[in-house]
């Protein structure tokens, strides 16, 4: 039964991916084509833009095009065991561990990353690994990032192309240019705590949310976001959830989470896909701010984690 | 591109695919997300948005009115594999990845933000499910035993007759303000079912070949607890409605809705004297009858759930002539776990070949990993293609043939739900306390798993002298955790030992809920810590007396002042207790004076019920 239902929504899914590849099929010639002559008129290269999420049937056109970076955040051994097509491997820990801007800078141009080359992340977490990533291109100052709709396991289970090889791209020049409106540390969430406009949201489950949080924050933990078939929900689905929260869309949003910003880093995108603009990541995050002897709000009159059946 | 072509997986269904039942409506999901925003806004008062809340199933939770324990109605506890894997969605997404099987039927989501309830109600309408009249003053969940429709001692499937009531009372104007929530349970024989600890409890019966019930009235539990009362010797079939009809009316009529702590049917009933009450209901039900034409009559169908019925065509087709020996067979805690299981968790069915299967939970917890393989489950092994959830907080499994029971143990096992002792004293009854709940006192929950788990421990499950004796335990007096029916039951209360306070419970000896249903008698205070410690003596106690009867009966005796060996009366075994009772100083074990799942110094909080809105 269990299979039987996957067969079926993978078919499902196969179907409306087909029915949305011949659409998008049409609308990226034209628009590439268009492109293509400006560009051939200039005598540069150009890329496509791509939106926060990407779909599976623009990855696979970028690829066979050979005009994307495709990035791989899973672990080394997981990648040697089968990627997607022209995918690089760079581990989460790589990033967490070599988080200065230029350091980050130096990666991108290691893995053969220009500046408007599209960048597409994915991961084997729901996206929270990919997110991060892609958070952290961003922040740096590749803007044209985005993430795969769908984990690793997803792709293989659609049987689309997956590879062994260890690919490498010629080292190339990228320029830093930091973002800062996307960038939260601990020093600017105080600075906003008491603001109107500003909200915090905490993206951990529920219970570690009920149990010690940052003051004033809200949860949306990040099991809201996705579904089994697809990193985030709908655009509309994520709208609802913020607007049930009376979150205004012109809010100044700081995400974060437990460590490093993974969770968090999920929210980052759900929110700018539900359409908040001014979206900030705490990327260091609920450890950061204790480690820091910050004040939290802690919930003891109830005991609620004895209600789980593990 | 090349793209892996998809094998197709042939699959051997056994099950009937079940037409969803629509209890569920999308506008009350948009409504409630409209009320929820009203209400942040301040255009709602708190007292108006609680009311309309608790209509649509969401109570408070403890202490945090922005939470909210979501109550999922299932109509006779009869649920599919579908609304399985959709709560276990739900509850991954909005609330704590589980969800908790509550004593009457309901299924409970909890410390769900309330602006996220009318998310969770959007996805329980698309499998046909509803928390409308969940909570509140309205008729709640109807029950029916999950034994009915496989009984071997009921007359008929009561099922039909159980949701064709559910449906007609459901958003019915007069269910929508009553003084006071209301009950109705329907049994199957009469031992299963709670017949008489419900507002309104009915057993299949039939006279000169007319199918019909047994109706009692004016049983439940709380507070002050009252046992039902016969209504008639029988009540046919046609005069089924209007009975309900006439004992809503004259509730809604004449029940107290003043004091909120005396407003429950039962004590209108014990107000007026049952003679007196009676009398108002039949004379009710006759204008009622006499004023409901045939084809009004007519609206009220219980085939509308008939189909639900597995014919007998289909099992003569089936038939083995075959029979397991499980229930008869004795064991010991030494017998393998499968046999273990089979002894403590499956029951032969009047369909021969076929088998319940009790599915063990903790206190009604189950993950939603869980769910989803139980859905699974339930779909590769039961003959019906559907569960039900049980008043002791487990999941039956009915259906199921003799052939794939170990195929089903395995399966459960693989998933961490083959613990025996289901049917078994073991398997305790917890309600929610104060995981979740503002009347709480005590940590009832985390309590029931405790005494579950040691007793599994014990192997107190394979001993057949304890097995029709049952342990229920709730935090606070109202009596969620039904403890004034079971043969050892608890309730939580906090008192002050020495100079410092201590969550305790007030156990109480002798319960029971069939025909003869009887409530508990209080016998003593026993500290929280100390519970399981009494439990353990109160069973050596009893195998010390060497009676041949079990443990339950040897129990009832005591309390009424003729035990058969040494110990006589409730003194005598008091006595016994006694030493176990008492704490050490609370410098000297601070421990013994925290209620579980606290590391910290015990108080008692608690904040307004909200049952009666």
């Amino acid at each position: 039964m269990r299979r039987l239902k996957k067969n079926y929504i993978l078919k499902k899914q196969t179907t409306k991916i087909k029915t949305s590849n011949d659409k998008k099929k049409t609308q990226n010639t034209q628009r590439t084509s268009t492109k293509t002559t400006i560009a051939k008129k200039l005598g540069i290269k150009s890329y496509q833009k791509l939106p926060i999420i990407c779909d599976v049937d623009t990855l696979r056109t970028l690829i066979r095009k050979k005009t994307v970076r495709v990035v791989d955040v899973r672990k080394t051994e997981d990648y040697k065991k089968g990627h997607i097509s022209t995918a690089v491997s760079l581990p989460l820990a790589q990033i967490i561990s070599n988080d200065t801007p230029e350091q980050i800078i130096q990666i991108l141009e290691n893995i053969g990353v220009s500046d408007n080359i599209p960048v597409v992340v994915y991961d084997d977490t729901f996206g929270a690994l990919a997110a991060r990533v892609a958070w952290t291109f961003q922040y740096v100052g590749h803007e044209n990032t985005s993430l795969l709709e769908m984990t690793f396991a997803n792709w293989k289970d659609l049987g689309l192309e997956i590879e062994k090889k260890n690919n490498t791209f010629a080292k190339t020049k990228h320029t830093l240019k930091i973002n800062p409106s996307i960038f939260a540390d601990a020093k600017y969430v105080e600075s906003i705590q008491n603001d109107q406009n500003t909200v915090l949201v905490d993206s951990r489950e529920r219970l570690n949310f009920l149990t010690e949080h940052i003051p004033n924050a809200k949860n949306i933990p990040y099991t809201m976001l996705g579904t089994d078939n697809s990193i985030l929900r709908p655009r509309n689905d994520l709208k609802r959830f913020i607007e049930n929260r009376g979150i205004k869309k012109d809010s100044e949003i700081i995400t974060y989470c437990g460590s490093v910003g993974t969770l968090s880093g999920l929210a980052f995108y759900a929110l700018k896909l539900a359409g908040i603009k001014d979206v900030k990541l705490y990327s260091k995050s609920f450890k950061d701010w204790k480690a820091l002897g910050k004040p939290k709000t802690e919930f003891k009159d109830a005991n609620y984690w004895d209600l789980s059946a593990e | 591109m090349k793209k892996k072509d998809f094998i197709k997986v042939e699959h051997k269904k056994k099950s009937f695919t079940r037409p969803d039942e629509k209890w569920g409506l999308e506008k009350e999901t948009e409504n409630f997300a409209n009320q929820v925003k009203s209400y942040r806004q301040e255009k709602i008062s708190d007292d108006d948005f609680r009311r309309f809340r608790l209509q649509h199933g969401a109570y408070g939770s403890r202490l945090r009115p922005d939470y909210s324990m979501i109550r999922i109605k299932i109509p006779s506890g009869e649920i599919t594999p579908k609304q399985l894997e959709k709560i276990a969605d739900l509850s991954e997404s909005f609330s704590i990845g589980s969800a908790h099987v509550s004593t009457r039927q309901n299924i409970q989501l909890h410390w769900v933000q309330l602006e996220d309830v009318s998310e969770v109600m959007r996805g329980l309408v698309e499998v046909g499910l509803t928390t409308r009249e969940a909570c509140g003053n309205t008729v709640r969940n109807v029950m029916c035993s999950h034994f009915s429709g496989v009984c071997s001692e009921e007359i008929f499937d009561a099922t039909p007759y159980s949701k064709a009531i559910a449906k007609f009372f459901l958003r019915n104007p007069i269910s929508q303000n009553l003084p006071r929530k209301f009950k109705i349970n329907f049994g199957c024989c009469d031992k299963h079912g709670l017949v008489r600890i419900a507002d309104i409890g009915l057993i299949p019966a039939i006279q000169d070949g007319r199918r019909g019930f047994r109706i009692y009235l004016g049983g439940g539990l709380g507070a002050a607890s009252f046992i039902g009362h016969l209504l008639e010797d029988f009540t046919p079939e046609e005069q089924l409605l209007s009975t309900c009809m006439a004992t809503i009316r004259i509730f809604d009529r004449h029940g107290n809705r003043e004091n909120m702590a005396r407003n429950r049917m039962r004590y209108l009933v014990n107000e007026m004297g049952w003679e007196k009450f009676q009398k108002l209901i039949l004379k009710e039900r006759t204008i009622l009858y006499m004023t409901t034409s045939e084809s009004t009559r007519d609206l009220f169908s219980v085939h509308q759930f008939s189909h639900n019925l597995i014919s007998n065509s289909i099992l003569n087709k089936m038939k083995s002539n075959h029979k397991l020996p499980i229930v008869t067979e004795s064991i010991s805690i030494d017998s393998s776990s499968y046999t273990r299981w089979l002894h403590t968790n499956t029951v032969e069915q009047k369909q021969q070949g076929y088998y319940t299967v009790f599915v063990t939970l903790g206190a009604g917890d189950i993950t939603s990993n869980q769910l989803k393989s139980l859905a699974t489950i339930i779909q590769d092994f039961s003959l019906e293609g559907v569960a039900r959830n049980t008043p002791q907080q487990n999941f039956a499994i009915r259906y199921v043939h003799y052939t794939d029971l170990s195929k089903v143990y395995k399966k459960l096992h693989t998933t961490g739900l083959s613990n025996s002792g289901a049917l078994t004293i073991t398997s305790a009854v917890g309600c929610s306390g104060t995981t979740s709940c503002n009347l709480a006192i005590t940590n009832s929950h985390r309590l029931a798993k405790e005494v579950q788990s040691k007793l599994l421990e014990l192997g107190f499950d394979v001993d057949d002298s304890l097995r029709s004796s049952t342990i229920k335990i709730s935090g606070c007096p109202n009596s969620c955790g039904q403890h004034e029916i079971a043969t050892i039951g608890f309730f939580g209360g906090a008192t002050r030992i020495g100079n410092t306070m201590a969550p305790v419970y007030t156990m109480l000896f002798g319960g029971r809920s069939d025909k003869d249903s009887k409530l508990g008698k209080p016998v003593m205070r026993v500290p929280a810590k100390r519970v399981i410690e009494v439990i353990q003596k109160i069973v050596e106690l009893y195998k010390q007396e060497k009676n041949s009867e079990p443990l339950d009966l040897w129990l009832d005796h005591v309390v009424n002042g003729n035990g058969p060996a040494t110990i006589k009366n409730l003194e005598d075994i008091k006595t016994h207790l006694t030493p176990i009772v008492q704490l050490p100083p609370s410098e000297e074990s601070p421990t013994s004076y925290q209620d579980y799942g606290n590391d910290v110094k015990f108080i008692a909080k608690t904040a307004r019920g909200e049952c009666a809105a």
